[in-house]
């Protein structure tokens, strides 16, 4: 019934604005975004039947395996409404879940006039729906509640109908809901779409303004650049510029994405679509960056334009010092694709050449780790990650700290670190595990309030140092996994901090070095030394460990010289399996690093690494 | 170096398994079973037609060598004076009609001293068999029973005065140490009870636990504890300093010998000469190639019997693999290194070895590198810095 042949539907550049829906959809991680956006494409007709394949806008997975951008991050669907009969273009516009990345979700909701906000109906109101909830009404867009996944036995939609419908502020009967697995109840919500969100609004004649929500490398094509228009119109070939960075291009190709890019006649107010300007670099075309005119420029750009900033660094170095040169190159080829990550190389005693490597999060983080592992097979070691510290020195200067064995133990008068306010959303019979961790991880309660009789909203401001490490792992854990956690920086604040260095035979092994509260100092080097000696082999000398705070020793251990490494026999039918174990050894021996004369297995740092401040062992990163 | 090579592999060495026990040991992981493993009451019946198939085995090498020199010859297991005389006999006949077994070659028969009679040792000194080597172990009751071992250490002095009486020219006796529940003192008693026995040849063995082995489960579930390894270094230098002493001079890792009475058997393993190892699991090493016959008696019965190979499996060995395998097996050596060996970064390494005493400053100046007995005990680790 309602879908229109694409041919038949409003053409780009060609389109009435009040025909035009610009909406997205917010949900934590796993309601169901991707199925429900794969089931508007099947029943818009944008993508036929068989030519569905399981969630077709998942951008991660099918993008990596091809190295293309093959979907995009706006698709242009026709539909005939149901209620008034008439024909719309609605743009749904994908928008990035986590936290990392809330500068780049609040510039895809600047796009939209309208979210909708699902909701998966058998889990319920999660950290990162209230997020993004929030951000969504800040831009003040329309909020259509859907409650999803109707389908599942464990579906409790009256239940949650009540708690969103609170949230948001209509009525228990506005949620709607909907299966996006079944296709239940979409055509009411495309429907819907249409009925409750407002068109854009905006000037024809005035000098164009298209606001960039997304910029994505391509091999074969370059960046391609997502826009939202919202004055005037931009045509093929024209000249156009970027207000913030002050690029200009000329437009090679201009269009929209139904859900392959289709070049168009243009873009008008309202509408969204791609650009390509040939330009390789993502920095050439940032997201929150407004483009205008070359001939004919707007004045003012479009608000709410930053520069990322990351928030979290670590030191990543290459397992085999001789793929520094690869690691290198595989950090240029995916700085393409991510303004925000920004590296430099770094040299560490104990690791080697490296680079030191600023995300926007840990997620983020994970991302590019695995990405460098996996994409681009290099093996890698990490240093913890750290946050970013300001300390004044005695003679009044102020250092920025992104790598702990840089802090100027001794000569800091005062130092400021980053803080967050936490919101953790979990089932009350965990209230108080959940207040014990924050507590430990030197919280500050904000508040509490209950969502529902057996779900509480805790909001704490910590420092983002306590976050970084194993916060949220830690927080799953106390809480059987039905804990959801979000935060956002608010500033800094002053911290009693010190730097604990970690020697080997007397000299510092700067991987370990660690900024921590001066009360979590002598655990922090309790707890060190006593994994390091549990970690590192003996070898032919004694080894002793020290903690240290500047000149004074926090704690210690020793490993006693090895006495005995030799097999009693080697006759005949032992000689090819003594061979074979030695050229084991021979291999193991590369993944070895020395910290001065000592040798410590690639596996001891990994290890060594991945411990927490509170003294448990973590857990492993994958 | 091709020339060495060349004349060792002119010249062979003979291994010959003996796969039965009557019993396995605590802590044998060894290629061997006892009848029950077999499904058979006792060994009788067995032996004979296993021999039948280590004499074809034998044929096979002939074919494939020629009548080439026979150094030595070596009946290990297992339990090789389980055999009777006669087997032995035919064995060492059949060599003999192949080969040609050097005068005064080396027959060595490794012998448990619980099962050998004096009519045994008479049979097979009359064959050739000229080296017994006996299985003590230990002096110790207590140490014996954790090692799970049958015998009466009464029987080790007797068999050796035994195999005295009947004009063996070598006697050698084997040790185990750093046992779990095994004092200072215990270690002691035996070594000093074995240095009194009418030896000229002594091996003592650290204990190594082996996967799937009574003792490695013992010690799993925590019954048992290893002693530390600080504890076994010790014991080491204080059985070495012993032996030296009463003239038992070492020359290898493991093995010390009145001069003159080393084996030479084992030597031909660890200067790469050629040997043959007849029978099921046997190692082989001719001209550059290894290999190793299948495990199970019965299975490899079965290919000797259709004429086939016994081989399970071979390797060709590199440069690369040949150069490792020299370093590796003569640092456990007294002959040593000869230091042209090395390349310059090796040298390198090994003079900081030298330095801290882990090998000999004497020797060193004859160019050679020849482990202290303090590096003795490091030998594995110190192959490892050499070799990468």
């Amino acid at each position: 019934m309602p879908a229109i042949p694409l041919a038949k539907a409003p053409q780009p550049a060609h389109t009435n604005p009040e025909q035009i829906r610009n909406f997205c959809i917010i949900a934590h991680i796993d309601h169901g975004k991707s199925t429900l956006a794969d089931r508007m494409l099947g029943i818009t007709g944008v993508v036929e039947a068989r030519n569905m394949r399981e969630q077709y806008l998942d951008r991660m997975d099918i993008e990596r395996e091809r190295g293309i951008t093959i979907k995009s991050q706006a698709v242009r669907l026709p539909w005939q409404s149901g209620i008034d009969g008439k024909d719309y273009i609605l743009n749904m516009i994908d928008t990035p879940g986590h936290v990392d990345f809330t500068y780049e979700v609040s510039r895809s909701l600047a796009a939209c006039e309208g979210a909708i906000l699902l909701v998966d109906c058998a889990q319920g109101i999660e950290a990162q729906t209230l997020a993004n909830l929030y951000l969504a009404m800040e831009n003040d867009l329309t909020i259509i509640p859907v409650l999803n996944k109707i389908d599942l036995p464990a579906a409790q939609p009256e239940k949650f109908a009540i708690e969103l419908s609170k949230l948001v502020g209509c009525e228990p009967s506005d949620c709607l809901r909907v299966s996006g697995k079944t296709g239940d109840g979409v055509t009411e919500l495309l429907d819907q779409i249409v009925a409750q969100i407002p068109p854009p609004k905006g000037s024809l004649n005035a000098p164009a303004r298209a606001l960039i929500f997304d910029s994505v490398y391509d091999t074969y094509r370059g960046v391609v650049t997502y826009v939202r228009v919202f004055d005037g119109k931009l045509s093929p070939r024209e000249q156009i510029q970027m207000i913030a960075t002050g690029v200009k291009h000329e437009l090679l190709d201009i269009g929209v994405i139904s859900p392959e890019p289709v070049s168009s006649s243009g873009l008008g107010v309202g509408e969204v679509g791609y650009l390509i300007t040939g330009v390789k670099d993502v920095r050439q075309s940032r997201v929150g960056d407004t483009v205008t005119s070359y001939q004919n420029p707007a004045k003012e750009a479009l608000s709410g334009y930053k520069d990322p900033k990351p928030m979290v660094f670590s030191g990543l170095y290459p397992i085999d010092g001789d793929d520094y040169p690869m690691l290198r190159d595989a950090l240029d080829k995916l700085q393409l694709n991510d303004a925000a990550l920004v590296y430099e190389p770094e040299t560490s005693a104990a690791l080697g050449f490296g680079f030191r490597c600023g995300f926007l999060g840990l997620l983020h983080m994970e991302i590019v780790r695995e990405r460098l592992e996996r994409e681009f097979n290099i093996s890698l070691i990490s240093t913890a990650p750290n946050v970013v510290y300001r300390a004044f020195l005695e003679d009044g200067k102020e250092k920025i700290v992104t790598n702990p064995s840089e802090y100027p133990n001794g000569k800091v008068e005062k130092v400021f670190e980053p803080i967050i306010k936490a919101t953790i959303l979990a089932p009350s019979e965990f209230i108080g595990t959940i207040m014990e961790l924050c507590q430990s991880r030197r919280g500050v309660l904000g508040g509490m309030d209950y969502l529902s009789e057996d779900r509480v909203e805790i909001r704490y401001t910590l420092p983002l140092a306590e976050i970084v490490f194993d916060f949220f792992d830690q927080l799953k854990s106390r809480t059987k996994g039905y804990a959801s956690l979000d935060y956002e920086p608010i500033g800094e604040a002053e911290g009693d901090l010190v730097k604990v260095d970690i020697l080997l035979q007397g000299d510092t092994v700067d991987a370990f070095s660690s900024i921590v509260h001066r009360d979590k100092a002598y655990p922090y080097g309790v707890m060190m030394t006593g994994k390091l000696r549990e970690l590192i082999p003996r070898q032919q000398f004694e080894v002793p460990i020290q903690a240290a705070i500047g000149a004074k020793i926090i704690a210690r251990e020793n490993i006693r010289a090895i006495r005995k490494d030799v097999l009693a026999k080697c006759y005949g039918g032992d000689i090819t399996r003594k061979r074979k174990l030695l050229e084991k050894q021979k291999e193991g021996k590369k993944r070895m690093k020395m910290v001065g004369r000592v040798e410590v297995p690639q596996e001891a740092f990994i290890a060594a690494l991945s411990t927490n401040s509170d003294g448990e062992g973590g857990k492993g990163k994958k | 170096m091709e020339k060495e090579r060349n004349n060792e592999s002119r010249k062979l060495s003979f291994y010959v398994h003996v796969p039965y026990c009557v019993k396995r040991c605590g802590y044998c992981d060894f290629n061997t079973y006892t009848p029950s493993e077999l499904n058979s009451p006792d060994l009788k019946g067995i032996t004979t037609s296993y021999i039948d198939s280590a004499l074809k085995e034998i044929e096979l090498a002939s074919g494939k060598l020629g009548k080439i020199q026979v150094e030595t010859i070596f009946f290990g297991g297992g339990t090789p004076s389980l055999l009777p005389a006669q087997e032995v006999s035919r064995v060492i006949a059949k060599i003999s009609a192949l080969f040609e077994i050097r005068p005064n070659a080396e027959i060595t028969l490794e012998a448990n001293p619980d099962t050998i009679t004096e009519s045994f040792l008479d049979s097979i000194r009359e064959s050739g068999v000229n080296r017994i080597s006996i299985g003590m172990q230990s002096a110790v009751p207590h140490v014996l029973n954790t090692l799970d071992r049958t015998h009466n250490p009464d029987n080790v002095v007797k068999s050796c005065e035994l195999a005295r009486k009947l004009g063996f020219e070598h006697l050698s006796v084997d040790l185990i140490y750093g046992i779990p529940g095994e004092s200072f003192q215990d270690w002691q008693r035996s070594f000093e009870a074995a240095l009194q026995l009418p030896i000229d040849h002594i091996s003592a063995y650290a204990l190594i636990v082996e996967t799937g082995t009574k003792l490695a489960a013992q010690i799993k579930r925590g019954e048992l504890l290893m002693p530390p390894d600080d504890e076994t270094a010790e014991k080491y230098l204080q059985f070495d300093a012993a032996a030296t002493s009463l003239g038992f001079n070492w020359y290898e890792l493991s093995n010390w010998a009145i001069p003159g009475a080393e084996s030479l058997h084992n030597k031909a393993y660890w200067n790469g000469s050629s040997w043959w190892g007849v029978g099921p699991g046997a190692h082989s090493f001719i001209e550059g190639r290894r290999w190793w016959n299948v495990k199970h008696p019965r299975k490899y019965q079965e290919l000797i019997s259709q004429n086939r190979s016994p081989e399970q499996d071979s390797e060709v060995l590199s440069l690369e693999n040949m150069r490792d395998e020299f370093v590796m097996l003569r640092i456990r050596t007294r002959e040593g290194i000869p230091l042209e060996r090395l390349t310059d970064k090796q040298l390198e390494i090994a003079n900081q070895f030298k330095n801290s005493g882990y090998i000999e400053s004497l020797t060193w100046r004859d160019s050679l590198l020849v482990l202290t007995a303090k590096g003795r005990l490091i030998a594995d680790r110190i192959v490892r810095e050499l070799l990468v």
